[in-house]
């Protein structure tokens, strides 16, 4: 099972660029961006940054390093982490003086100079970290995962920030897990399971892609059934649905469908490579017991309000969800969409208002309202040290499943995940995609009526992603109703309703075609969901 | 009822969780052993082993009688001679001798013409402790040494006022016997504290513990299930360490084992409170240790243990027995050394209890509300 976590890699990479590295947690990335910078050293071969080798001391000198986790320290203000990394980096007064001013113009957190960085929000954390790798002035610029945990907008505005440095001449290197922003980088080298994939402009993978990918529209209520029918097609290589149409890419081009055709992404050329999406429907799914229909709300939110101290973090929220209704949690970082999220799942206690559970309080009852719900949040939040045969004993255990159902209910998601090679594995070894599936049974094996997804596929690669959707919508059409909360807005096209929260305010709430008629104009006739999200904070952030 | 499978499932993830960690694992059994054994020996207040010099500016025969009798004593091992008072001052300096006792050149002929004669003690007063004891041991040679020379002299002494000193429960006053029931009280406390202070933060960490919260289990079943598993490894560990006390270092035990486990049960309950306390004010282990510290230090030097509870200020005593371990202290020498009775174990024992309910009840009010 031991693979090396870089397998053979050959590459170069341009000057004065934006090089993407681009794959899936686990695909290499940290490890290679670790090695250009001298902290790792090669098995075997060897690596050179500007001609020097990566055993010199010098490679420090050339090199700015933003790792993962910035070392920002929490309870030091900005200034103060500016300054500590300027005496780290030996400048001189006057030097120190000049640089904060750039800096802080070039990251606009001078209205902030005095905050404590553990009360910055995440996009202006990583900002912060990237002024910090800034400050010896480095020729090389690693960043790794910098847009992990940040929202769209400040996604956006660090790119912007980075392709500037590039103007300026400096080499920059991106490691990231989103394919989307593969597309922005000049050059990708795109890694998987320690091997390169590719190596060159995305245009040269995507080319592959053309003429292969197509959107139809189709009736709302049916476009999970649509999508489902169609992925079966033995040409279809992968679907998603986006609003009322579903996209579709094929395994050669279709040169004289009547479809409309669509450019194709770095993802689709990826996915290709990886030989198309698991076909099938979720077995999960054909196992769920089929929910009740009922009339009445499944979620439901009155006037939610929580503040701590004098801070609201969300005020007067209310929505009902429905049976087999998925709803989308959006907002920027800080934006206060956890906050609504905890509550609704008894993690957080409303300040006012209520929160009901398939009509059950959550603080009356919380225990019963509880047993209704499946939760599964971003990170990992498994027992690690515990196999994975450990892990679904507990998890059925704690919500009370017992005897000869509980033997039964086990055995069907060893089944359904395919977890029997890894039974008496600890789960922490466990691949990425392998971890995503133990996640998903522990949390359905009681079969929830409520499913809550806190981020739930942040960093697996998109095959993974598409056989975890596939589970969902499978589940939804079963009568399970789905709560999401996520960065990715490609996930947020399943929702069938979205709430964009933003300073602890729903302000626009709608199907994501809704949303993106919303700011629809002659100037954007076709706008993504990104920029529905970005305009329609920034006209909340003008008011 | 649902209740039991669900408390089952928390037992066998908690029992399971502390195994498969391997760091857990092995904090858990290698440093009580290892500490009962070295510190068994090591942390003893009896003063053996001592180097004493000699200064000897007489050279008659009653200062020469004197010295054989000091170097006959089994208190000391070294008995070295210097040539002049500098090199008495440089040993005690380089702390090469505790003592250094210098007779004056006129010793031995003030005792034959019956006058008064003295002899000096040089002590290092940076151990006070030590010197103090080998006081006590020169002054007992040094008398019997005059009776023996009044005798000899044919000096009729009154009947002298023998004092004859018998100690109870441990009549060689052998510091081991009190010693080793002590570690064992002092060991069972540490588990306990750091099974229990860490569990709930190292789950915060994880992300476990949000995933404990959303399921149907209440916060009274999740401390109740860090507290029982706690407890089973408690006693566990202790049961080890009472046969090592018993079958290796031989400490008589002459009280009732079923008093002794009640009592530790009730004292380990009032622990794994505190533990559970702390982790639940805790959001990283780090601050769990930090936690474990702030109460481990006061708790030790307050117990009893190093200095007596009665020579601290009068102000400060009623607070020792806010203490836990300083009532278990006194019940499990008082088992092991003198087979104390069971109303004298209650009497301990209901602070204890009353203790741990506090503390149980306390981090039972902090889960809760945390989750708020």
């Amino acid at each position: 099972m031991e693979r090396p976590a870089l397998d053979r890699i050959n590459a170069t990479i341009r000057k004065g660029i934006i090089t993407g590295l681009v794959g899936p947690d686990g695909a290499g990335k940290t490890t290679l961006i670790r090695l250009m910078t001298g902290l790792l050293l090669p098995t075997s071969g060897q690596i050179k940054v500007m001609g020097l080798s990566t055993h010199s001391s010098q490679i420090h000198d050339i090199t700015g390093y933003m790792p993962q986790k910035f070392g920002l320290y929490e309870d030091l203000s900005v200034l103060e982490n500016l300054d500590l990394y300027a005496d780290l980096n030996g400048l001189s007064v006057a030097e120190k003086k000049d640089a904060f001013k750039r800096m802080l113009a070039f990251t606009s957190l001078k209205p902030f100079i005095n905050r404590l960085a553990g009360n910055l929000s995440g996009g202006m954390k990583q900002k912060l970290g990237l002024a910090c790798a800034l400050l010896s002035r480095p020729q090389v610029l690693l960043l790794d995962e910098p847009t992990v945990g940040v929202d769209p907008l400040s996604r956006r505005e660090l790119w912007t920030m980075v392709q500037d440095l590039t103007h300026k001449g400096m080499t920059v290197i991106w490691s990231t897990s989103y394919l989307d922003e593969a597309d922005k980088c000049h050059e990708v080298l795109l890694l998987n399971e320690g091997k390169l994939l590719f190596n060159g402009p995305p245009e040269d993978l995507t080319k592959r892609m053309k003429n292969r990918v197509f959107q139809v529209e189709v009736p709302l209520k049916n476009r999970r059934k649509v999508l489902t029918k169609l992925l079966n097609l033995p040409y279809v290589i992968d679907g998603v649905i986006q609003g009322n149409k579903l996209r579709l890419v094929t395994s050669s081009s279709l040169k004289n469908s009547l479809r409309h055709r669509v450019p194709p992404r770095f993802e689709d050329a990826f996915i290709d490579i990886l030989g198309g999406i698991s076909k099938g429907d979720s077995i999960l799914a054909e196992n769920f017991p089929l929910k009740k229909q009922t009339s009445s709300s499944l979620i439901k939110a009155e006037n939610l309000t929580k503040r701590f101290g004098n801070f609201t973090a969300a005020q007067d929220i209310s929505f009902t969800i429905k049976r087999g209704e998925i709803f989308g949690l959006l907002g920027p970082n800080g934006a206060g969409k956890s906050t609504i999220f905890k509550m609704l799942c008894g993690l957080l206690q409303p300040t006012l208002g209520e929160a009901l559970i398939s009509g059950v309080n959550l603080k009356t009852a919380p225990a019963k309202a509880r047993s209704h719900i499946g939760y599964m949040a971003q990170k990992f939040s498994l027992y690690g040290d515990l196999s994975v045969e450990e892990n679904l004993n507990f998890f059925s255990g704690s919500y009370g499943l017992q005897g000869p159902y509980r033997t039964k209910m086990i055995d069907l998601m060893v089944t359904i995940f395919d977890l029997h090679p890894y039974l008496n594995s600890n789960a922490n070894l466990l691949p990425l995609g392998y971890k995503q599936r133990l996640a998903l049974a522990c949390a359905v094996m009681h079969e929830p009526d409520v499913l809550f997804l806190d981020e739930p596929t942040s960093g697996v690669d998109p095959l993974t992603r598409r056989e975890f959707w596939t589970h969902i919508n499978g589940m939804v059409e079963k009568g399970v109703t789905i709560m999401v909360t996520t960065h990715f807005l490609e996930e947020a096209e399943y929702c069938d309703r979205i709430a964009l929260i933003y300073q602890g305010i729903n302000i626009a709430t709608g199907t994501p075609d809704d949303l993106k008629n919303m700011v629809k104009t002659r100037k954007m006739p076709n706008p993504t969901l990104e920029d529905s999200f970005i305009a329609l904070i920034e006209k909340q952030g003008v008011q | 009822m649902r209740r039991w499978p669900r408390l089952k499932a928390l037992i066998i993830k908690e029992l399971l969780a502390v195994w498969r960690d391997k760091k857990s694992r092995i904090t858990l059994i290698a440093p009580p052993l290892i500490q009962l054994i070295i510190l068994s020996h090591a942390a003893t207040l009896d003063v053996n082993n001592i180097s004493l010099g000699v200064y000897n500016q007489d050279k008659g025969w009653y200062s020469h009688e004197l010295i054989q009798r000091i170097k006959g004593s089994p208190y000391f091992k070294h008995v070295y001679e210097f040539g002049s008072f500098q090199e008495a001052k440089k040993a005690i300096d380089l702390q090469n001798v505790i003592v250094s006792v210098q007779f004056q050149p006129n010793f031995s002929r003030l005792i034959t013409r019956g006058q008064p004669a003295s002899l000096q003690m040089i002590l290092d007063g940076r151990k006070p402790n030590a010197s103090q004891i080998v006081t006590g041991y020169l002054s007992s040679i040094v008398e019997t040494f005059n009776t023996d020379i009044l005798t000899q002299k044919g000096v009729e002494l009154p009947v002298p006022l023998g004092i004859e000193s018998r100690a109870f429960f441990n009549p060689n006053l052998e510091y081991i016997l009190y010693n080793v029931p002590c570690l064992v009280a002092i060991l069972s406390m540490l588990l306990a504290l750091t099974l229990t202070a860490m569990s709930v933060s190292r789950e915060r960490e994880n992300g476990t513990f949000d995933q404990l919260l959303v399921s149907p289990l209440q916060p009274w079943e999740i401390l109740v299930g860090k507290l029982i598993p706690a407890m089973v490894i408690g006693i566990g560990e202790s049961t080890v360490l009472m046969f090592i006390t018993l079958y290796l270092f031989k400490i008589p035990f002459s009280g009732s084992f079923f008093l002794l486990y009640f009592s530790m049960i009730v004292f380990l309950l009032s622990m794994v409170g505190v533990g559970l306390f702390i982790s639940s004010l805790s959001h990283t282990q780090q601050q769990s240790i930090l936690g474990s510290f702030v109460f481990m230090t006061p708790t030790m030097l307050l117990s009893g243990y190093a200095t007596p509870i009665e020579n601290m200020p009068s102000w400060l005593q009623p607070f020792t027995q806010l203490l836990p371990i300083s009532h278990f202290f006194i019940i499990i020498k008082g088992l092991f050394l003198k087979n104390m009775p069971a109303g004298d174990v209650l009497m301990h024992t209901w602070p204890m209890a009353l203790i741990a309910l506090f503390t149980l009840s306390l981090a039972g009010w902090m889960f809760k509300r945390r989750i708020e």
